[in-house]
């Protein structure tokens, strides 16, 4: 029965995939399931290192822009034939790349670590505009092309939720390992770790590294959905959007941050639509939680549940 | 080139590391007192430029209009303690939650000067007496550099002296030290709370009031500000005011250079200063003796 509750969040996503794939729903529909199925791994792999180190980044959207840049750009160059493993390259390189800026955030702590993310993101989102002759400045770089097998939106999105499936599952597993235990020690508790004998600023750097590669490989997968990416992909304010959704689901889950990008994705899509204000409703929901539920939307949840069946398991020992 | 050209570029220079040290000390005070970390400081900056438009053209007189602009932002920062901030003190884990707070702060200032006041570009003009240029020897300097320079000097030795030198100053510092203890002293600690927030966000929009005649008002403007103050907070050290300054000067001239060397790229020379303090001095050119860093 426990194995059962453990693995059912796996059967709601194949579940909820399947039901999408099956019934008649729109393109547009489509489209917006294989979002929250990207924007779903980039908060998952954000959450390795916010929710579980407990570094905040502000600089995730560099990964991000990275991988898209690189997997769109090579795409364009080499022909649709090649995305797959281009794919992988673009979040290679969002490793290769995250190694010499992890070294040098991760000798900050707190506060300095997020601000020194935060300016290396903008510092690479004025990069991208400026070198205007090879990354298309402000424009950005339109009709990158998709292998001849995955032309239709449908096939693209089984595709998409093939490879989050198999990254949200190696997540999970790293996450369930002794690596990951450490991980959630040191948010806990740093100086106990380094008791223990283990080396803090490797293990965060490890975790910076995997959550790099998995934040490009989003990237790249986002690069094929329009076939179009723009400068804007290493703004702030994406890696702030991840961290909203972060935040809505709950960080302490493993699934939260998919609850968060499912609702995240489906508010900007009927807020974006009626109003030009999103920001700040964005801002306002973001306050919101913070002040009143600071442990998301699941973790909120999810203490109500426990909360209750306590109350009555006490109540039931009164009575006999 | 010629020296005057040079020494005129490096008082230009030197009025922008002011602009750049009012939000940057505003920010290190509130982070030095209250160990919060107010990421939404460049939106005030960024509210002092608009209402300073606002009130420059409703009473038609710059001075007016600067020092409502200050007033104004001082009370919309107190408001901003007052309610949100506070209710978040002593959280576990408070350092991101203050971030993500401080965050959507600007998404919402942002969007709601983009609201009141549309997007497109707003110009100030100089007031009269500081258009022209002053003449010493065969260097042109502007008024109106001048005249920051003098502002941005007066408020550092003003502060200097009221932190370091008066009773109110000690509480002040106190803060930083020990709340519990000064609570039970009979100090009104979140009295001193908010009002040095207030004090700091009103530094926040005097610097964007006198910024508004050299730069066009957008509302990008306050991201542009947070991170120039990041990085001279990183230079000189958080919660170090002398740092500030230093951070400040040297920033504002590698602008002021960078400007002539590599026009296109000099907005990024910032962060290539910043990378090479980092990687060489990780502490900050002024380390503090106690302090969040490794």
């Amino acid at each position: 029965m426990k194995r059962l509750k453990e693995y059912s969040p796996w059967f709601a996503i194949v579940i909820a995939f399947l039901l999408i794939l099956l019934l008649p729903v729109s393109e547009h529909k489509i489209h917006l399931a294989t979002r929250i199925l990207i924007f779903g791994l980039y908060a998952v792999a954000f959450n390795i290192l916010f929710g579980m180190t407990g570094l905040l980044s502000l600089g995730s959207a560099l990964f991000y822009g990275f991988g898209a840049y690189v997997t769109g750009m090579m795409t364009k160059s080499l022909g649709g034939d090649h995305f797959v493993y281009l794919l992988l390259f673009g979040a290679l390189c969002s490793f290769v790349i995250a190694m010499p800026l992890g070294l040098l955030c991760l000798r900050l702590t707190d506060v300095y670590f997020t601000m020194l993310t935060f300016a290396f993101g903008q510092l690479a989102w004025g990069v991208c505009i400026k070198l205007y002759n090879f990354t298309g400045g402000d424009d950005g770089i339109q009709g990158i092309p998709r292998m001849a097998l995955l032309e239709s939106t449908k096939s693209y999105y089984v595709f998409v939720f093939l490879v989050v499936f198999l990254s949200l599952i190696i997540l999970w597993k790293i996450s369930k390992s002794p690596f990951g235990l450490v991980l959630n020690g040191i948010r806990q508790n740093r100086s106990r770790i380094t008791f223990l004998g283990l080396n803090v600023y490797k293990h965060q750097l490890f975790a910076f590294l995997i959550s790099s590669f998995f934040t490009g490989l989003s990237g790249g997968l986002y690069s094929g959905l329009d076939g179009s990416i723009h400068p804007n992909m290493f703004f702030w304010t994406q890696s702030g959007s991840i961290i909203l959704m972060v935040i809505l689901g709950g960080i302490n889950n493993f699934f939260g941050p998919l609850i968060g990008t499912i609702i995240f994705i489906l508010l900007e899509d009927y807020i974006g639509k009626t109003t030009e204000y999103w920001p700040f409703f964005l801002g306002t929901i973001m306050l919101i939680m913070v002040i009143l539920f600071p442990k998301g939307i699941l973790g909120t949840i999810s203490t109500f549940i426990k909360g209750f069946s306590s109350k009555r398991e006490i109540g039931n020992g009164c009575h006999s | 080139m010629d020296i005057s050209f040079l020494l005129s570029q490096l008082i230009g220079g030197l009025s922008t590391a002011m602009l750049l040290f009012l939000v940057s000390s505003g920010l290190s005070l509130i982070f030095g007192v209250g160990k919060v970390f107010n990421f939404a400081h460049g939106s005030f900056y960024l509210l002092g430029s608009y209402l300073a438009y606002q009130f420059i053209n409703m009473f038609t007189n710059f001075w007016v209009g600067v020092v409502c602009a200050t007033i104004g932002a001082g009370i919309f920062g107190m408001v901003m303690e007052f309610l949100f901030l506070r209710r978040i003190y002593g959280r576990q884990d408070e350092g991101g939650f203050q971030i993500l707070l401080t965050y959507s702060f600007i998404l919402i200032i942002d969007d709601m000067v983009k609201f009141i006041w549309g997007s497109e570009y707003k110009t100030i003009e100089k007031p009269e007496i500081l258009i022209d240029q002053v003449q010493i020897g065969s260097i042109f300097i502007p008024k109106y550099s001048l005249f920051i320079l003098i502002v941005g000097l007066l408020i550092a030795i003003s502060f200097w002296f009221i932190l370091n030198k008066t009773e109110t100053g000690k509480i002040v510092k106190a803060t930083a030290i020990d709340r519990d203890m000064l609570g039970l002293l009979g100090i009104n600690v979140p009295l001193v709370m908010t009002t040095v927030f207030g004090v700091a966000t009103a530094m926040g929009g005097l610097s964007g009031a006198l910024a508004a005649p050299l730069r066009t008002v957008t509302p990008g403007a306050g991201i542009e500000v947070i991170i120039d103050s990041l990085i001279v907070i990183v230079l000189g050290g958080l919660g170090n005011f002398w740092g500030a300054l230093l951070g400040s000067i040297i920033i504002g001239e590698v602008l002021a250079f960078g400007i002539l060397w590599v026009p296109q790229w000099a907005s990024l020379l910032n962060f290539l200063v910043m990378v090479l303090v980092l990687i060489f001095k990780p502490e900050g050119l002024f380390p503090q003796k106690k302090g969040g860093r490794v």
